[in-house]
């Protein structure tokens, strides 16, 4: 019986949370209340997949309004792909979530920020699960502000501003996807994303599509800081707290691709997007600025978090690369490749939580002799950095794997070779860790072993053995995103 | 082209220029926020005004009505609307606690009271 | 035991060993018994399959699916088990020839030291026994990896450096060359799997796969050929057990060994051997086979020279499987054995000699023939071996790279080999003269410690026992070429 209204409950279950949270007004509740509702969202996203693999598409009406009058919640092998992946995510952060944010958010605010984690979960499932164009705003905007209010509460005063910069480049990112469908609307009279795709097909006059299409992807390119409109991302994953930048890192990017993954090849379809606008040539020319530029800047960055959010910003350079092979191993690749990455910086950014809960701070002068103070921690960060650049043996090397084939077989040798040479940019930034917290003696005086706690290490290390296992058992993580890739180019049959 | 009888869509796209140019050009952090508004005014009408028709009335069903203005955009903006002020609540509330930290709302001012404090955490 | 049990074993045994040597952290003669053990335990796993497979078995083992299409799998064919063979027998002799080393002189962070020797040898193994290119590709980074701590053992600025060029270099070739290499591979044959007789099969045009081949044999950095040598007297930075198994055994190898698997099966000797578009390959080898002996000549520290000389060696190796003839591929095999014990041997009276006497350059040398004669008497064996002269196991395989060259009418090569042995001879017959008809100098000391002396005197006595009982070598190098 509960089993047929799944897809609803995996909204509405943290977005119900919320408001209780705000009621009972107790931090340690609160945080008891977000991990057994992470728990829940995870339960319900794994066996919606499970669903989706055996027996196709999930389609669940909202009300009993049967579609397209009425919203429909809809889940393929793409988008049950990326609930596992918030779900799982969101699981691993909320219990890692308790000492961290202890040590960096005044108790008042406990329940605050359990209250927008709960929040920001119910947008992204939401965002992910609805087959509804406007409902995917309101929830893109229920994230979104959450958002804001998460990074708002990290303890230094720049986060506040890094808070405003990202509300405002956020909102004229959200207000743009909104005037994209309010022409598709126009055209179509539709807001359902599988009747737009039927309705588009006959639509004469595709001028009104094209602004849509454009609208669209500037909106969602800064949602999900395409290169160059990542400017808001570094500030805001350096500034939040610790938990909270591992759950965006992780998350929010991600699934502002599946939106630009949903549009471009289901909704406009490759033909239109890929065939009659050079739209490919485009992604590609911006991935490859993102990689090599992003990877770059993240090189001469004094603070381990800010340099990792630039090698985000590179990393997602990749995932839109796939996009733009447009063919199956690319496709492949971008899809396992915001699993994979999402993994990793995931168990960076709640390592690095630990190192700023010991150290006071990220920076990287602070971490020289890590290895001796925090041996667990450094490995950690060891292994997924390796899992960054992308070794084989890690996570992270399955989905370089398909960009290369993808690549290739497109004829695009430079590109492959691009896509290697950058993975060595990010072996220099690795490294500066790795050469600091290993080949230096700790500062004078800073002897002492002050390994993170185990509540806080064993979730990262969690992540960190994902990093790991899905670059060897990539049944789940390259074989969902195989179906999904196959589920984008063939269309919503 | 029919420019006049796309008059709406005129208006539509000035504001819009007009509410992107504010949140550019100004430093000062409550004017950004009024141009954001101002931009995401301009979206409202986009939708709302195709789907009046002149001359057409509420979809209520009745012999006496035959044409109707289609109402889903005004519940569509409906919804923007309060999302719009939601966002714009939570930017004053922002600025508020940016004022308090930096005792200031000029942009400018307040990265030159961040410079050299490179350590985030 | 079954052999496909024995390849497990072989592959699970030092990865248990570290875990081993890791809880016995506190007590180190229990942690280095477990080395012991354990390297005991993997020869001798190892050398259970050495029956089956010169019989013909081929036991192989999958264990999970990495990339459709694409296992986690091990197989082991005759050239693997030689490696193997080689890598894990020298692991004990090395162990032994370690703790005297590394208690001699009071090394720091022991525990850390043997266990990634353990896992470096786990990597070497995987290497071995890969079934496919892309389980090579893994245990191949994961070689790096592993050896990177030990490369930068001292941690001071020296060892930074030589560890940022150590990595750089093999991570930096692997993923730039390598890499793509294997895609391209994959995306032209839709395998990765060793085939006999090469997978490539005339897919590629003459020219993309001459390609290829480049992209392989430099992305391969192990196999040092010029100019992505730099990483191997880089490396020299660490410990010399380190120089002495890991570079001039285990990884070195696990290059040329690559170099030689994706000649024979993945393109196969006989697909490419008339194709003009790898002829270049011959020339580059030659060209650092000689260049590298020129380097070594005019090397005053000890250990740099070694590892030029092993950088001249590889070359041997991929010179003689790039001939392209039965006989030369032969030796190419047998020469990964030979130059493994000789060059072990002289790794280990260099670390004698600096644990003992405190030196390192060669200038400084004289007369120490006399203080510790099992040293240099060592030295002089794994030297002639180098050379290849008879009676020593460098002398069989140079015999038979030389007899493919001759029957491939390719005199060019054979003036090549003449003029590096002359070489070979150059750079060490003045450290032999030096040890042992020059007056001693300075304050007087005697032996290494025990372990070592014995350990050294093993190797040396391999060097000399390879050349009479050479079947099971030979055996195996037979069966690369399928004869």
């Amino acid at each position: 019986m509960i089993g047929a209204h799944l897809p609803a409950l995996q909204v509405v279950v943290p977005l119900l949370a919320a408001p209780l949270m705000v009621l009972v007004r107790r931090g340690g509740f609160a945080w008891l209340l977000a991990t057994a509702v992470s728990w829940v969202s995870l339960a319900i996203a794994i066996t919606l997949a499970l669903r989706v693999y055996e027996s196709g598409t999930i389609s669940y009406p909202i009300g009993n309004w049967p579609p397209p009058w009425g919203i429909e919640y809809r889940v393929d092998a793409v988008n049950a792909y990326v609930l596992v992946l918030i779900g799982l995510v969101a699981s691993i952060v909320a219990p890692y979530a308790r000492l961290s944010v202890a040590a960096e958010v005044p108790r008042d605010q406990h329940y605050l920020l359990y209250t927008m984690y709960s929040l920001c979960l119910a947008g992204l499932l939401g965002m992910a699960i609805t087959g509804d164009a406007f409902n995917l705003f309101v929830f893109l905007e229920i994230a979104s502000l959450s958002t804001y209010v998460l990074i708002a509460l990290g303890r230094n005063r720049r986060a506040l501003l890094a808070a405003y910069q990202y509300l405002v480049l956020g909102t004229i990112g959200a207000t743009f996807y909104v005037v994209g469908v309010g022409l598709l609307y126009l055209t179509t009279g539709t807001l359902n994303l599988a009747d737009m795709v039927v309705r588009l097909r006959e639509v004469q006059e595709i001028r009104p599509v094209l602004a849509a299409l454009a609208f669209v992807t500037v909106g969602m390119g800064l949602k999900l800081a395409l290169f160059p409109l990542h400017f808001w991302l570094p500030n805001a994953y350096a500034f939040a707290p610790s938990a909270i930048a591992a759950l965006l890192a992780a998350t929010a990017t991600k699934v502002a691709i599946y939106v630009l993954l949903r549009f471009y090849f289901t909704i406009f379809g490759p033909s239109l997007v890929f065939e009659r606008l050079p739209m490919a040539e485009i992604l590609i020319a911006l991935s490859v600025a993102a990689v090599v530029i992003a990877s770059l800047v993240a090189v001469f960055q004094r603070d381990l978090k800010r340099m990792f959010a630039y090698s985000s910003v590179a990393q997602i350079g990749y995932i839109t690369l796939g996009m733009g092979l447009v063919n199956e191993p690319g496709l492949t690749g971008a899809v396992a490749h915001l699993f994979n990455h999402g993994l990793t910086k995931g168990a960076l950014f709640l390592l690095l939580g630990g190192v700023a809960l010991r150290l006071g701070g990220t920076n990287i002068d602070r971490v020289a002799g890590l290895a001796r103070r925090m041996p667990l921690t450094s490995f950690g960060i060891v292994l997924a950095g390796l899992s960054l650049i992308g070794t084989p043996g890690s996570a992270g090397f399955i989905s370089k794997w398909y960009l290369v084939v993808g690549a290739v077989e497109r004829g695009n040798w430079w590109l492959a070779i691009l896509i290697v040479a950058s993975s060595l940019i990010a072996v220099a930034y690795v490294w500066r860790f790795v050469e600091m917290a290993y080949l230096r003696a700790p500062q004078a005086g800073a002897a002492e072993r002050i390994e993170a706690p185990a509540a806080m290490l064993l979730p990262a290390w969690i992540m960190v053995a994902g990093c790991i296992y899905f670059g060897l058992d990539t049944s789940f993580s390259a074989g969902g995103a195989r179906a999904a890739a196959e589920a984008l180019l063939g269309g919503l049959r | 082209m029919n420019v006049a009888g796309h008059y709406s869509y005129w208006v539509t796209i000035f504001l819009m220029v007009a509410g992107l140019y504010i949140v550019i050009a100004r430093g000062n952090l409550v004017k950004k926020l009024i141009g954001l508004g101002i931009f995401q005014t301009s979206v409202y009408l986009l939708y709302i005004a195709p789907g009046k028709l002149i001359g057409g009335t509420a979809p209520v069903l009745a012999d006496s009505f035959k044409i109707y203005s289609n109402p889903l955009p005004h519940v569509l903006i409906l919804t923007a609307i309060v999302v719009g002020v939601a966002t714009l609540a939570l930017g004053l509330a922002l600025v508020v606690r940016i004022r308090e930290a930096y005792d200031s709302i000029e942009e400018d001012e307040i990265l030159e009271k961040d410079r050299g404090e490179e350590d985030p955490r | 035991m079954r052999p496909e049990s024995a390849l497990l074993a072989a592959l699970a045994i030092p990865v248990l060993g570290s875990l081993g040597i890791a809880a016995c952290r506190r007590h180190p003669d229990l942690r280095e018994t477990v080395t012991m053990a354990s390297a005991v335990a993997l020869f001798l796993s190892v050398l259970s399959l050495v029956g089956p497979v010169l019989d013909g078995a081929r036991p192989e083992v999958s264990l999970f699916q990495v990339l459709p299409g694409i296992g986690f799998a091990f197989r082991v064919e005759p050239l693997g088990m030689l490696f193997s063979l080689v890598a894990s027998g020298l692991w004990i002799v090395n162990s032994l020839y370690s703790i005297g080393y590394m208690r001699g002189n009071r090394e720091q962070h022991q525990t850390r030291f043997y266990v990634c020797f353990a896992l470096a040898l786990a990597c070497t193994m995987g290497v071995a026994f890969s079934a496919n290119l892309l389980t090579l590709f893994i245990a191949y980074e994961g070689l790096t990896l592993i050896t990177y701590p030990l490369v930068t053992h001292h941690g001071d600025d020296e060892a930074r450096r030589g560890g940022r060029t150590y990595l750089a270099l093999l991570l930096g070739t692997s993923i730039l060359l390598l890499l793509p290499a294997i895609a391209t591979t994959w995306t032209a044959a839709g395998t990765l799997d060793f085939t006999d007789g090469g997978i490539l099969g005339g897919r590629l045009s003459d020219a993309a796969t001459g390609a290829l081949l480049a992209l392989y044999m430099f992305g391969i950095g192990k196999a040092a050929l010029m100019p992505v040598h730099r990483w191997l007297p880089a490396a020299m930075v660490a410990p010399t057990p380190v120089s002495a198994l890991l570079h001039a055994v285990a990884v070195v190898k696990a290059g040329v060994f690559a170099v030689v698997k994706v000649m024979v099966y993945v393109f196969g000797v006989e697909q490419i051997a008339d194709l003009k578009s790898v002829d270049w390959l011959p020339f580059v080898s030659g060209f650092t086979l000689i260049a590298a002996s020129i380097v070594a000549l005019r090397s005053d520290n000890l250990k740099r020279r070694l590892a030029y000389s092993t950088v001249s060696q590889l070359s041997y190796v991929i010179f003689a499987a790039a001939l392209l003839t039965p006989l030369s591929v032969i030796g190419a095999a047998l020469h990964i054995a030979a130059h493994a014990l000789g060059k072990i041997t002289l790794f280990f009276a260099a670390g004698a000699i600096y644990t003992a006497a405190h030196k390192t350059q060669v200038s400084q040398l004289d007369g120490i023939g006399r203080r510790m004669p099992w040293t240099m008497g060592a030295f002089v064996v794994g030297a002639v071996s180098m050379i290849g002269l008879p009676p020593t196991a460098g002398f069989a395989s140079k015999w038979f790279i030389l007899s493919g060259a001759m029957a491939a009418g390719q005199w060019v090569s054979v003036a090549v080999i003449a003029a590096s042995t002359l070489l070979n001879a150059g750079y060490f017959l003045p450290i032999v003269y030096r040890a042992f008809f020059r007056a001693a100098a300075g304050e007087g000391h005697g032996e290494a410690p025990a372990s070592m002396v014995v350990a050294l005197t093993l190797t040396a006595a391999a060097t000399i026992g390879m050349f009479f009982y050479a079947d099971v070598p030979l055996g195996l190098a037979r069966a690369v070429v399928g004869g």
